[in-house]
């Protein structure tokens, strides 16, 4: 299977790999995995006070689109607010990087990502 | 006719694998297609198709993890095509934690002790997961088979390494 030029370049120059201290209260944490390739991806947001994404860095284990996909989010969600990064639909980033069906389920894997970081973020901010 | 019927066994996750295997060769006996040679070619065609459908069978009964699958299927949860994701950050961290290790592995010895400290884990869970389809837990044993295929993907991953390692 052939992959997309966008694909190649994001596997070849990953953007953001790397980690932030998942205890700093401005860092939110999202871990998914997709049992069907066993592909597991971490993607972590640093949140502003006023919940505007500042940075964003990615983990991920997996194959080329995985790693394309993760690598793609952490670059559109910066700057976005946490209202504008929930938005983010699995399909743009699977017509962005041009993904074959086969490999659907890295985008989705992406957008859950994001989810669960969301998710992580508004559950240590909670009350 | 599902899998199990086919062999004439309950469907049930526990099985006797070396039971299973001989009647598996004995339906290839009586199927194989070179019994219909002389037959027709609707007789023949049937044979292929019947052949194909037992080695698939074989197959899938097989292998715990795609029995289990399998089984799952049967009472109604559909793992094969299902896109959704796990999010269960502890079982997660442990894989990344995996990767790690994985990718450390230079030498026989770590690659000795990741493939023993796997294969424990993946014992565990395979126990875990004859108990919930034991007791119909249906929606957890799914969880298990989730999990497992993880577990596959980092064995997969260490015999890659293997080739590497060890020649």
């Amino acid at each position: 299977m052939a992959y997309s030029e966008k694909v190649i370049d994001h596997y070849e120059n990953p953007r953001n790999v790397g980690a932030f201290d998942k205890n700093d209260p401005s860092i939110a944490t999202g871990m998914v995995g997709a049992p069907a390739c066993g592909d597991v991806m971490k993607l972590q947001l640093k949140i502003t006070d006023d919940g505007i994404i500042e940075d964003a860095k990615f983990k991920t284990y997996g194959c080329g689109s995985a790693i394309a996909s993760s690598s793609l989010v952490t670059e559109w969600v910066k700057g976005k607010s946490i209202a504008e990064a929930e938005q983010l639909k699995n399909t743009q980033i699977a017509e962005e990087l041009a993904l074959p069906p086969v490999k659907i389920h890295c985008s989705i894997l992406a957008e859950d990502a994001i989810k669960a970081a969301i998710a992580d973020y508004k559950k240590k901010h909670a009350g | 006719m599902n899998h199990f019927e086919l062999f004439g066994l309950s469907a049930a996750f526990n099985l006797d694998a070396a039971e299973l295997q001989q009647r598996y060769r004995k339906l290839q006996q009586t199927m194989h297609p070179d019994r219909f040679a002389s037959g027709s070619e609707r007789d023949k065609l049937m044979a292929v198709q019947r052949t194909a459908q037992l080695n698939d069978a074989y197959q899938t009964l097989r292998s715990p993890l795609s029995r289990a699958e399998y089984l799952l299927e049967l009472r109604g949860i559909d793992l094969a095509h299902e896109q959704t994701t796990l999010q269960d950050p502890e079982f997660l961290m442990a894989q990344m934690e995996w990767r790690e290790r994985i990718a450390e592995v230079d030498d026989v010895d770590s690659l000795d002790g990741a493939y023993k400290d796997l294969q424990e884990q993946m014992r565990d869970l395979q126990d875990e997961l004859e108990r919930q389809l034991n007791s119909d837990a249906n929606d957890d044993a799914a969880n298990t088979v989730r999990k497992l295929k993880f577990m596959h993907k980092l064995h997969h991953e260490l015999e890659q390494l293997e080739e590497r390692v060890r020649y």
